[in-house]
């Protein structure tokens, strides 16, 4: 006969819930596992992503709650935040989570190059086209918006700020730019 | 839910006969959807109320995206955006749920948290900047219906359209976190933006899960396109069922879910879905427009252009011949 394994989880390690505690989360003890989250979520009617057990793995200091790509299909859309019984802010800590995960190192690329078009030009959707800004005229206003666009040294103020909090640095941007500087370089 | 004393506090700064706020663009709306900005800036001209631009604005930073990745990043640029307009001594007024949010939320955490304050003041002092918390933000509708007032706006309304049958889509973040949206709490059964299509005669119809996510949020349209599209797929055919003319937004990020997406959700899903859906995505300063006798040409709904691969993706000359139907 094979020996017996049992399959509960006997160590609790609580380094995600008392991060989440240190950033003003603390209602994540309040949790009772109702569900209440996970069934009114739009985004878990059609993926793995269950609200509730995000919760409970991250009281349970699970990492695979950091790793799971599930923690990425969450729309923000606020119904579970709206919706708990117990009143926990469910969609800010899933942010929370988000910015645990990416600090441990858990982005997807599409993510990262996102990052860095936010990094280069100061918008999440720049204008990288001249037909943008041809369609722009088009429709009777300005060529180009009264945005970052305008001058390249808004685009400095926002590097600069990115850099100052270190953000550049969690995503190790510094690294890649410095790489692909010297490849161009050579 | 964490703020319940926001709306008592909500305040204007500036008097009721000269409304003038700052125009936060973001960066859908200039950079993809121009046309919403041209119906935002007409209209409000039309209203007698003064935009200001934010010089050197940027992505606000946008909620589920930049959020996630790093909160603190997301405080300090959406506190320079906020200071532009305190530099301009105007309120915000934005036509972004998602921009609303963003700058919504770090515009309140930063009034209310000093030791928040004093640390982003530490990085924007760097530029030579510095978060006051002088302002507030107000998304477009809330203007329009609360600033500007519903009321008065119906004395604008120069044309009809009872034959006109509309989906309204929300969207979230217009509505939620709703201890600290204007909507009084409410958030699963909203009105006003339903009154404020009436307004112009149209039908608002009811479908199933109105305020059902558009999907693109939250960084899932990056994550997984497929997913995002999903929801979608689910809205239009919730309001295909009940038959609808247009569907009307108060985001360029719902926006551009429906109409791109829409084209998208055509090819990815067409053999679950029976015939392609065709409903035109329009946003609301442009209906409002019509209904103020406002020349279609002045509200982004007549393209200059021969320009390819650029919105409106999925037709809008239907509804505009169904309008032109009713004109006469
Ligand atoms: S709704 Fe709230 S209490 Fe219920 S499982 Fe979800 S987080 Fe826990
Ligand atoms: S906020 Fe995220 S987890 Fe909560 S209901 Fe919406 S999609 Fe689901």
């Amino acid at each position: 006969m094979e020996d017996l394994k049992s399959d509960r989880i006997l160590e609790i390690k609580d380094d995600i819930s008392n991060e989440l505690r240190k950033a003003g989360y603390a209602e994540i003890g309040a949790c009772i596992q109702c569900g209440n989250c996970t069934a009114g979520c739009p985004s878990g009617r059609r993926t793995a992503l269950r609200t509730r057990s995000i919760i409970r793995k991250a009281i349970l200091g699970l990492e695979e709650v950091l790793s799971d790509k599930e923690l990425w299909l969450c729309t923000t859309c606020y119904t579970c935040f709206e919706r708990c019984p117990r009143n926990l802010p469910i969609t800010d800590m899933i942010i929370f989570l988000r910015n645990l995960a990416v600090q441990r190192g858990y982005i997807l690329p599409n993510h990262l190059n996102l990052c860095r078009m936010f990094y280069d030009t100061g918008h999440g959707v720049p204008i990288n086209d001249e037909k943008w800004n041809i369609m722009r005229e088009s429709y009777g206003v300005n060529r180009v918006p009264p945005t970052v666009h305008t001058d390249p040294k808004y685009v400095k103020e926002v590097q600069e700020l990115i850099s100052s909090v270190g953000f550049d640095k969690t995503i190790a941007w510094g690294k890649y730019a410095k790489k692909e500087e010297k490849a161009e370089k050579k | 839910m964490f703020y319940p004393n926001l709306i008592k506090e909500r305040k204007t700064i500036m008097s009721e006969k000269n409304l003038r706020y700052s125009l936060y663009l973001g960066c859908v709306i200039p950079n993809r959807y121009p046309f919403i900005e041209q119906s935002i800036r007409n209209t409000f001209k039309e209203l007698g109320i003064e935009l200001v631009d934010m010089q050197g604005a940027s992505c606000c930073p946008a909620p589920g995206v930049f959020r996630g990745f790093d909160i603190t990043t997301w405080l300090v640029i959406g506190a320079r955006n906020i200071s532009i307009a305190e530099e301009n001594e105007a309120d915000i007024t934005l036509g972004c749920n998602g921009c609303y949010g963003t700058l919504l939320e770090v515009n309140h955490l930063l009034k209310h948290d000093k030791k928040k304050r004093d640390m982003v003041n530490k990085h924007l002092a760097k530029i030579g900047r510095e978060f006051k918390g002088t302002i507030e933000v107000k998304h477009l509708i809330e203007v329009l219906y609360y600033d500007f007032g519903i009321d008065k706006l119906k004395d604008y309304i120069k044309i009809k359209f009872p034959d006109l049958r509309v989906g309204v889509h929300y969207g979230c973040h217009i509505l939620k976190d709703s201890s600290n949206r204007p909507w009084g709490g409410e958030y699963e059964e909203p009105r006003f933006f339903d009154e404020l299509v009436e307004i112009t005669g149209a039908k608002s119809i009811d479908y199933k899960d109105k305020i059902m996510c558009c999907g693109a949020g939250g960084a899932v349209r990056t994550a997984s396109l497929e997913v995002s599209l999903d929801f979608t797929r689910e809205k239009l055919e919730n309001m295909r069922k009940v038959n609808v003319d247009c569907c009307i937004v108060c985001c360029p990020f719902c926006h551009l879910q429906m109409d791109l997406g829409q084209m998208q959700v055509n090819d990815k899903f067409k053999d679950i879905i029976g015939e392609s859906y065709k409903i035109p995505i329009i946003y609301y300063n442009q209906l409002l427009g019509l209904a103020m006798g406002m020349n279609p040409g002045d509200l982004g709904l007549v393209a200059g252009h021969d320009l390819k691969g650029v919105p409106p993706f999925i037709s809008i000359q239907p509804l505009i011949q169904k309008i032109k139907e009713q004109m006469i």
